[in-house]
């Protein structure tokens, strides 16, 4: 079975002067995905997470290594890729539905279908807005909307153009504990009905732990994989999980792969971070 | 009953100014020569209300063509320097140090080049009043959110589309902005330089008034190009609160 995400060996250093330094954001990195896996990048901030994931859509290519999606190589922007941020960064004088389009208006088969088909597409983002319960709002405009529900539709915005993998870096990293969670359930749904291939970037374990098949923990200064970890709790996940020693466990596990590398002593080294990557 | 209040407010500022000024010139008797007062201005203006009436024509559509033309080549530069990152650092400083230099000092070169008349006038008008509508448009333009910009390039978009799809309005509320500032900096050009270099318009006006001692008059000068640009000011404000209601949503809110 060849992998949907497939990373070998990928190092990644920004500028030709950063490379002769050898100074790289992320280092070696090897992972794979399968067919609409959902897979989660846990890790302190500056891990390289972000980098992870420009590197993955193309936006970056990498120093050395190879990197292959859907069974090509990337060789740029990678068009069957959404993406969605921890700033929803809706655009202010579109309403919420228009907001939604904006990628029609962009990606080619649909760009240059837009005027055509109009009203069709804007029934499909109606629809989308629907699934992640915001019927009612699609002529509202963002700033009308509480932080949770444009997160929601900034999801939307990175699902209209139904693309095969979609890259949350932090998505759900500026709301509330509660809200967060409805979100998470919300994105499990998505995911369970669509079966893209989802990468999350997030420094939230029990989020990780929660939605994601695998979990890979990755440390600072150089970005590497430390830990990959299969979560094999069944689906579908219930909410209720989380509160089940299980759930806990595993949690509490990888906080502990991080909390090793947050001591000062045991800073590791890339021999030593590289000793402790799991087969 | 506060809002009421707040929109009649400079109205109100204003007739209680011109009647402690009035007082005041009444109680001591001040000179008509020195400092007219509020009344004898408006006699002034009505007597002359023909001529003011012509110059404050001729100044006007004067400034509205140097404005015109700053709009123009304002939005142009600053489409340039918002769109190219090598244009900005090239064109910043450069620019910086010509809007530091005074424009009343271009005046006499303009005369040589133009003659007496219009031109220098119009010229001197959008050479004061370019500088804040570029540097709007740029800043708008240069200040994208990068995490938009990533969405957008991963989806294919050619620097064009992203420009035009969020740059452009993402820059109006500064543009608009900017439009009412530099209106009532073409005022001031279009004046300053018809003041030594035009037989006609307000500057004009202001010179032979008060080289005749007729302090009414230039008075009531000064008051037809504030009373203009205050109108034009307005305008823009209409237009900016239609357009772009959604970057004052804080004001306005419903």
């Amino acid at each position: 079975m060849t992998a949907f995400v497939d990373f070998h060996g990928v190092w990644l250093a920004y500028n030709d002067e950063l490379l002769a330094r050898q100074q790289f954001a992320v280092e070696d990195i090897s992972l794979q995905a399968a067919e609409g896996a959902f897979i989660a990048i846990v890790g302190p901030s500056g891990c390289g997470k972000s980098t992870f994931m420009k590197l993955t859509t193309g936006l970056k290519m990498p120093s050395r290594g190879s990197i292959r999606i859907g069974g090509a190589p990337v060789t740029g922007p990678l068009k069957i890729s959404g993406m969605a941020f921890q700033a929803p960064s809706l655009l202010p004088w579109r309403t919420t539905v228009d907001n939604v389009l904006l990628p029609l208006e962009i990606v080619e088969p649909y760009r240059s279908q837009f005027k055509a088909r109009r009203d069709e597409f804007r029934e499909r983002a109606c629809r989308l807005l629907r699934t992640v319960g915001l019927a009612g709002y699609e002529d509202q405009f963002p700033w009308q909307l509480s932080g949770g529900m444009q997160q929601r539709a900034s999801i939307c915005r990175a699902l209209v153009h139904e693309p095969k993998m979609l890259l949350l870096d932090e998505p759900f990293g500026a709301l509330d504990a509660f809200t967060r969670e409805e979100l998470w359930c919300t994105l499990r749904d998505l995911h369970a009905a669509q079966r893209f291939n989802v990468i999350l970037v997030t420094h939230d374990l029990r989020e990780s732990v929660f939605l994601a098949d695998t979990v890979y923990v990755m440390s600072r200064s150089p970005g590497r994989i430390v830990v990959r970890r299969e979560i094999d709790l069944p689906r579908p996940r219930d909410l209720e999980l989380t509160y089940s020693t299980h759930f806990t466990d595993i949690v509490h596990e990888l906080r502990g792969h991080i909390g090793a590398m947050r001591q000062p002593s045991a800073k590791p080294t890339g021999e030593a971070a590289a000793a402790r990557v799991a087969p | 009953m506060n809002k009421a209040l707040e929109r009649w407010a400079p109205l109100i500022l204003l007739l209680i100014t011109l009647a402690l000024w009035q007082l005041i010139c009444s109680a001591f008797k001040v000179s008509d020569f020195i400092f007219p007062s509020p009344w004898r201005i408006v006699e002034q203006a009505w007597e002359h209300r023909w001529t003011i009436l012509g110059h404050a024509w001729r100044t006007y559509w004067v400034t509205m063509v140097g404005f015109a033309i700053a709009i123009a080549v304002g939005v142009l530069l600053g489409f340039l320097m918002g769109s190219s990152r090598l244009a900005y650092s090239a064109m910043y400083p450069l620019m910086t140090g010509f809007n530091a230099l005074p424009k009343a000092a271009f005046v006499p070169i303009l005369v040589v080049w133009f003659g007496i008349g219009a031109g220098p006038a119009v010229l001197t008008a959008f050479l004061i009043s370019f500088f804040p509508i570029m540097v709007n448009i740029a800043t708008g333009l240069a200040t994208l959110e990068p995490e938009l910009e990533d969405v957008l390039r991963v989806l294919g978009a050619r620097r064009w589309d992203v420009l035009v799809k969020v740059g452009l309005p993402r820059s109006m509320p500064y543009f608009f902005a900017s439009l009412k500032v530099a209106i009532t900096l073409a005022f001031v050009g279009t004046t300053v330089s018809e003041m030594t270099a035009a037989n006609e318009g307000i500057g004009y006006l202001l010179i032979s008034a008060g080289s005749s001692m007729q302090m009414g008059l230039a008075f009531a000068g000064l008051v037809a190009v504030g009373a203009m640009a205050m109108g034009m000011y307005e305008l823009f404000s209409v237009v900016e609160r239609r357009t772009t209601g959604w970057a004052h949503r804080g004001s306005n809110a419903t």
